[in-house]
């Protein structure tokens, strides 16, 4: 019954005049990413569109769910049926799905989350900007884990970050979430897909036993904290469970299993931040005042600075790119040179929060410029709060 | 079954005021005002993310006159439980009507959950399901109630693959004392129907699921929205009929259409739509099977 689709690759070689919905499903796809589990919701129902329509191109398969809760669940499935895998969702909608997100980490199931978020809490701002998901991100699902989040801030960002996203998870085995936000998502801009050889894809760790000749053990964990990861097909007879549990899978329910797995699961990602984290900085080299900024406010907060440079003010920015785990040497060793540190975001202060903490006992004070959704800041606004403090 | 009702029946009183921002000839919207005339102003409304948020108004000013809980997408029945529960605290669950009203993904996707526990327990509520066959709201993606073949902008190749939900014997599996199909193009009757499901308060939950058809989603032009759902029920693709405490009974307008040399053609509904223009003849031949099913099997319950 399917037509024949013409022979059309999954990375794209050549210019685009795009959005970031579109750039980050093509960046998803340059990726390896053959499965995409979704749900419609504004302002992120063009990811699950074009995947709709690019997935059976590539050989791989798109089914829309009946809601986020199914979503999340297929996409840890299609991981461990060996597929790249990943969703789209909203802010409402990644609230249904961070259960699932939990599972995913408990399980070590690599997969791509992507968040474009708008105004909260709740309905909110269906088709305006926010950036309030941030710390969901963090915490969104119960218990102690470590996760990777990361923030673009132009279309071709949505590109670059949804392939650094899916080697991420494949990497360190866990669910990373793409936090864009409804401008970046919606804006076209110019958009470079590269060459396949200039595209680098990272895969998860295989086992080195061989299936079905003795016990295999699914989550014994190689000296850097990660185990390989057979899936479903390969002969191995592996067990995954959300319960506490051991290096055979098996359901362990007592303190020290406990304290054993979720060390690990933190430290795979706290002793890999060097590799994870990722900021970009602009004129920080002299600035008494620095701007820490990320998504579509950096961009303003760039605006900014260079308006704070035209007055003489010697200001800067730092733009987070990762923005879990946090970036807390970076900013501690900012805050022992600058005079003030401003935080630009479209939330209630949830990263000025973060930057305090890391900024704790430093010399520079922390304030947050803050905007709570709906609208994103202006450069010139950004230097008017700016001058109140300075 | 439920009583034929004349226009002069209709109460004038307008439960939702002119300027809503709604699209035009929005079928949905023209179910809505009847409901709510049948109904009348002691209703309370529970309505999910759906175009029903956007008619309660989007700046400022709702044009509907009834109290309304505007609640998350995968639980209108739950919150309209929330309700009947405290109006029985306030000794009001005689006299009040709770209304459930959702699209079809928060009654056959997302909210079917809450739906079936509500169900279930037999809440004191009437659930619609206004029906626009797809996610319009947010663009045109699928459903669980989109029909075979229809393209939407998550089924942009061939169309959906498969069949939509036959969401009102999956209610009836529930034990209801009421469930009704409507279609917002026989105003009247869809008036008569929740009349009668207001009548049989104190019995459950009592289920309406009311095909409206809608012009950018199903593309086609805005002058036509009547036509369109009168030609869902003339061509027998969407019955219209009523369970009465386990007991099935057609409706006026598709009583005759047992008869399969009465239903019109098939092809006079789905050619004015463009979401079926990739329809292959095997498609439609598909189509043309539903239609021919769906009857045999009302065919077994009904006295003819």
């Amino acid at each position: 019954m399917s037509k024949k689709t013409e022979e059309i690759p999954d990375i794209l070689t050549g210019e685009y005049f795009t959005t970031g919905n579109l750039a980050v499903a093509e960046g998803s796809l340059a990726a390896g990413c053959k499965y995409f589990g979704g749900y419609p919701i504004t302002p992120s129902s063009e990811v699950a569109e074009h995947m709709a329509e690019r997935l059976p191109q590539v050989g791989g398969h798109f089914v829309q769910f009946e809601d986020e809760l199914a979503s999340i669940a297929s996409v840890l499935g299609a991981s461990w049926g060996g597929w790249k895998s990943c969703t789209a969702t909203s802010g409402p909608g990644y609230s249904l799905m961070v259960e699932n997100i939990g599972l995913g980490v408990m399980m070590e199931t690599p997969c791509v989350i992507v968040n474009v978020q708008r105004g909260g809490p709740s309905t909110g701002l269906p088709t305006l900007v926010g950036q309030q998901d941030v710390q969901q991100a963090r915490w969104g699902s119960h218990g102690d884990y470590e996760i990777i989040a990361l923030s673009p801030n132009s279309v071709q960002e949505c590109f670059d970050l949804a392939i650094d996203a899916f080697n991420y998870a494949e990497k360190y085995r866990v669910p990373v979430t793409i936090l864009m936000d409804e401008t970046i998502g919606h804006m076209s801009e110019r958009l470079v897909i590269p060459k396949r050889s200039q595209v680098k894809r990272l895969n998860r760790k295989k086992p080195s036993d061989k299936p079905g000749q003795q016990i295999h053990l699914p989550y014994e964990a190689d000296k850097d904290l990660i185990p390989p990861m057979a899936v479903a097909g390969e002969g191995y007879r592996t067990i995954t469970t959300g319960l506490t549990h051991d290096a055979r899978g098996y359901p362990v329910i007592n303190a020290s299993a406990q304290k054993k797995i979720v060390k690990r699961l933190c430290n795979k990602i706290l002793l890999n931040k060097n590799d994870i984290i990722k900021f970009e900085e602009y004129l920080l080299e002299d600035a008494e005042y620095v701007l820490i900024s990320f998504g579509i406010s950096s961009r303003a907060a760039k605006g900014a600075v260079n308006l704070a440079r035209n007055k003489g003010i010697k200001a800067g920015l730092l733009r987070l790119i990762t923005i879990w785990p946090f970036a807390d040497e970076a900013i501690q060793e900012m805050a022992k040179k600058a005079k003030v540190i401003f935080v630009v975001e479209i939330n209630n202060g949830q990263i000025t929060r973060e930057v305090q903490r890391a900024a704790a006992k430093q010399k520079a004070d922390v304030y947050g410029i803050l905007k709570l959704g709906g609208s994103i800041h202006t450069p010139a606004e950004i230097l008017k709060e700016m001058e109140e403090k300075i | 079954m439920v009583k034929s009702v004349k226009i002069m029946d209709i109460p004038e009183e307008e439960m939702i005021l002119p300027g809503t921002r709604l699209c035009p000839s929005c079928a949905p919207q023209l179910a809505y005002r009847f409901i709510l005339k049948a109904l009348g102003p002691k209703t309370i409304v529970a309505v999910p993310a759906s175009c029903m948020t956007v008619v309660h108004g989007m700046q400022g000013a709702t044009p509907v006159k009834v109290p309304v809980l505007n609640t998350t997408f995968e639980t209108v029945a739950a919150s309209a439980s929330g309700i009947v529960a405290s109006l029985k605290n306030l000794g009001k669950d005689k006299e009040v009507t709770v209304l459930a009203i959702a699209g079809d993904g928060g009654t056959v996707d997302i909210g079917i959950q809450g739906l079936s526990g509500a169900a279930e327990r037999h809440t004191d509520m009437i659930f619609c399901c206004y029906d626009n066959e797809a996610y319009m709201n947010t663009g045109i993606q699928r459903s669980g109630s989109t029909p075979f073949g229809a393209i939407t902008t998550t089924t942009p190749i061939d169309g959906k693959l498969e069949h939509k939900k036959n969401m009102a014997m999956i209610m009836e599996a529930h034990g209801l004392s009421y469930i009704a199909t409507a279609c917002a193009s026989y105003p009247l009757d869809l008036y008569a129907k929740f009349v009668k499901a207001k009548e049989m308060k104190g019995e459950g939950l009592r289920y309406i699921h009311v095909l409206a058809p809608c012009p950018p989603g199903w593309g086609f032009d805005n002058k036509l929205a009547i036509e369109i759902g009168r030609l869902a029920v003339k061509t027998g693709f969407w019955p219209m009929f009523e369970i009465i405490r386990g007991k099935m009974e057609l409706s006026k307008e598709s009583r005759r259409l047992i008869d399969p040399t009465k239903r019109k053609p098939l092809e006079e509904y789905l050619q004015p739509q463009r979401r079926f223009r990739k329809l292959s003849p095997e498609q439609k031949q598909e189509l043309e099977n539903y239609v021919a099913d769906t009857w045999n099997t009302i065919a077994k319950r009904v006295d003819v």
